[in-house]
């Protein structure tokens, strides 16, 4: 499902290299973790799949379902299945919730040749999928993440991922900031989406979210590369005795 | 040898002063109101129309942008059109002319012809000051208007909508507005365009809230592209009176719209939110002056400006706090979205403060849109034009949504969105 050759990629504004050489596969069904230290590039990787204007990408390339969507903007990427749960989502004051959850499910299916949702359709859609993430109907009248806890956001970002129904999807450090409960919320729902057809990333800096959300592949990023790969024993190992023998033994 | 010089007039000018010549048999009012009449229209004559030297209207200067002045076209037609808000109470006034029919009898009103006849109007036709020349362009030509009056106590359930509509020519309209103690009430002030055909409008408001009043006074401009708009609300407001004045600017092609108040009474409250969407050539401001008289009053001013093409705003925020008026509180900020590189906005925010123990603050700020709400909207599937658009609404929306009241944020969001797509 998800080719990454060679990737190289820097920040369009100052030319900072930040991936150097990564290589990953992930096929469809697999749910594949990305796990790493501070500044190893795991955020950077997922804004460039999701085709953030911020960054270069200068040599390599990424394959989604065998071909390049480098030269594709955020929004076809997306339509076309590619789904970011961002660490911090964004609030934007003034766009009421409702209507970007419609505006996104319309515009998605209309890129893709397919009729747009009834109201009473996605209206019903919302209600069942935010029933399962256990989201208060009146968190969904307020603007765009505006006023919601850490832990609301973070269940507002898979909502939109339950309703957009896309193939590839890549949370970064969904985690952070969510309690033991959120926690489990948050992982039941990611774990409802799993399916032959579909692809997980998830890009954690604990062992904690892969016990509720276990991972068939486990990779090791460091300094823009992947530095090892192996199955969910990587990540207790990781745990255990942290990333320091990974590193030397990759230097 | 003291000898004074008459000013070349403008085109506009000659115009004013040729329609006075021409209407003056016709408009209503003798006695004290004709004498009041001539004296606004002498001082036009001898002053002229203000230009940038005079310090109210530096960033307008109305010689040199009132370019033309239509005639008076006593015979054109205008209808009533369906109130924003289904339901409303409508006063009509149609190219001018009040339209007395189906006056709502929760309310003691009259057209302000009948105001002018019987002379009790001409208290009210004088000038602010020397530099008030909405106030002697109206006042020498007003036609007519309502005078109304809400009663001690009274609660209107549903809106009350003056409307205003223009096909062509001048039209000159007064509402003097007595709010008496304690009623609570929502005013819109809906001025329409229904032809291509230039208007010039001019309309002054005199509010007095009385002791505890609660009034939202909505304001939407729709004019046409080559309409001239020149407004003034005056208002003064009571003990623990509450005001809160929204003002939409989506129309007109050179548009002034003063606000001038005072609070007497302690407690009062003020709120004035500003809206400005400004495409074409428009030249659209908004001045606006709030003497906080007494102590304890409080004030709050937000303008949100959207600006495409080769629009031009302005925004003047003039807070004046009286020596006494101790615990004074009033926040003024301007925000300006500038989508084109043609556009330009100035804001001039003024505080004279003669009180030690007050808070008093102002902010202006120009931006574009946040790239990463762009970003973040993008990420979802939503395309560029659309996130931007969604954007744009989103920051003039804001200020819709305190208005409380479902029905009428919906009516306005859609004619603010309308307005948008139109433009972008």
């Amino acid at each position: 499902m998800l080719e990454i050759k060679n990737l190289h990629a820097r920040i369009a504004e100052d030319g900072t290299e930040i991936i150097r050489g990564l290589n990953l596969t992930v096929k469809a069904g697999e749910v594949a973790a990305i796990m790493g230290p501070n500044g190893s590039g795991k955020s950077t990787l997922s804004y460039i799949l999701s085709g953030r204007e911020d960054y270069e990408v200068t040599e390599g390339d990424i394959l989604y379902n065998g071909e390049s969507i480098l030269e594709l903007d955020p929004s076809e990427r997306a339509a076309k299945g590619i789904f970011l749960a961002f660490q911090y989502p964004v609030e934007i004051p003034g766009v009421a919730t409702m209507q970007f959850l419609k505006v996104a499910l319309n515009e998605q299916r209309k890129y893709r040749g397919e009729d747009e949702l009834s109201t009473p359709d996605f209206i019903r859609r919302v209600k069942e999928a935010s029933a399962k993430l256990q989201i208060n109907p009146d968190m969904l009248k307020r603007p765009l993440n505006v006023g919601f806890s850490g832990g609301e956001k973070k269940r507002a970002e898979i909502l939109q991922m339950a309703l957009l129904e896309p193939k590839l999807c890549v949370l970064d450090e969904t985690d952070s900031g969510l309690d033991i409960d959120a926690l489990k919320i948050v992982s039941d729902g990611v774990n409802a989406l799993r399916s032959p057809d579909r692809a997980v990333i998830v890009i954690t800096h604990y062992q904690r979210l892969l016990e509720y959300i276990v991972p068939d592949s486990v990779h090791v990023l460091y300094k823009g590369q992947i530095i090892k790969s192996g199955d969910k024993s990587l990540a207790l190992d990781l745990e255990a005795n942290g990333y320091a023998d990974i590193i030397d033994a990759a230097a | 040898m003291n000898m004074q010089t008459a000013i070349t007039m403008t085109a506009a000018e000659t115009a004013l002063v040729d329609a006075y010549t021409a209407a003056i048999g016709d408009l209503p009012g003798e006695g004290a109101v004709l004498p009041a009449r001539d004296a606004l229209l002498a001082d036009l004559r001898t002053q002229g129309l203000p230009t940038r030297r005079l310090e109210s209207w530096h960033y307008t200067d109305l010689r040199a942008l009132l370019r033309s002045v239509p005639a008076l076209e006593p015979t054109a037609f205008a209808e009533r059109v369906d109130p924003l808000v289904p339901g409303s109470a409508v006063l009509a006034v149609l190219n001018g002319k009040a339209d007395a029919k189906g006056l709502p009898a929760t309310v003691n009103v009259r057209t302000y012809a009948e105001s002018l006849i019987d002379g009790v109007a001409a208290a009210d036709l004088i000038a602010r000051d020397a530099e008030d020349a909405i106030g002697r362009i109206n006042g020498s030509l007003v036609r007519d208007g309502f005078e109304i009056e809400v009663p001690e106590g009274t609660v209107l359930e549903q809106p009350l909508e003056l409307q205003l509509v223009q096909s062509a020519g001048q039209n000159h309209s007064r509402f003097p507005v007595t709010f008496g103690a304690s009623t609570k009430a929502t005013v819109i002030e809906r001025h329409l365009s229904v032809s291509d055909a230039a208007s010039l409008v001019t309309v002054v408001s005199d509010l007095i809230l009385d002791d505890n009043a609660d009034i939202t006074w909505i304001i939407l401009q729709q004019q046409g592209a080559s309409d001239s708009h020149l407004a003034q609300v005056n208002f003064d407001l009571g003990t623990n009176a509450k005001l809160r004045l929204f003002v939409i600017n989506a129309g007109g092609k050179l548009v002034r719209q003063e606000i001038h108040g005072v609070t007497t009474g302690e407690g009062a409250d003020f709120k004035l939110r500003g809206i400005n969407l400004l495409g074409g050539e428009t030249h659209t401001d908004i001045t606006f002056t709030l003497g906080h008289d007494v102590p304890n009053t409080t004030s709050t001013e937000v303008i949100r400006n959207v600006l495409f093409d080769r629009a031009k705003g302005v925004f003047q925020g003039q807070i004046r706090v009286a020596p006494d008026a101790q615990k004074t509180d009033a926040k003024m900020a301007c925000n300006t979205l500038l989508l084109s590189d043609d556009a330009d906005f100035s804001a001039k925010p003024e505080l004279e403060i003669f009180a030690d123990d007050v808070q008093c603050g102002h902010g202006a700020t120009v931006i574009d849109i946040n790239p990463t709400h762009l970003y973040y909207l993008r990420a979802r599937g939503i395309p560029e034009n659309k996130a931007r658009a969604m954007l744009v609404n989103a920051f003039v929306d804001e200020i819709v949504e305190e208005l409380e009241d479902e029905g009428l944020i919906e009516t306005l969001e859609t004619i603010i969105s309308v307005w948008l797509e139109k433009h972008a």
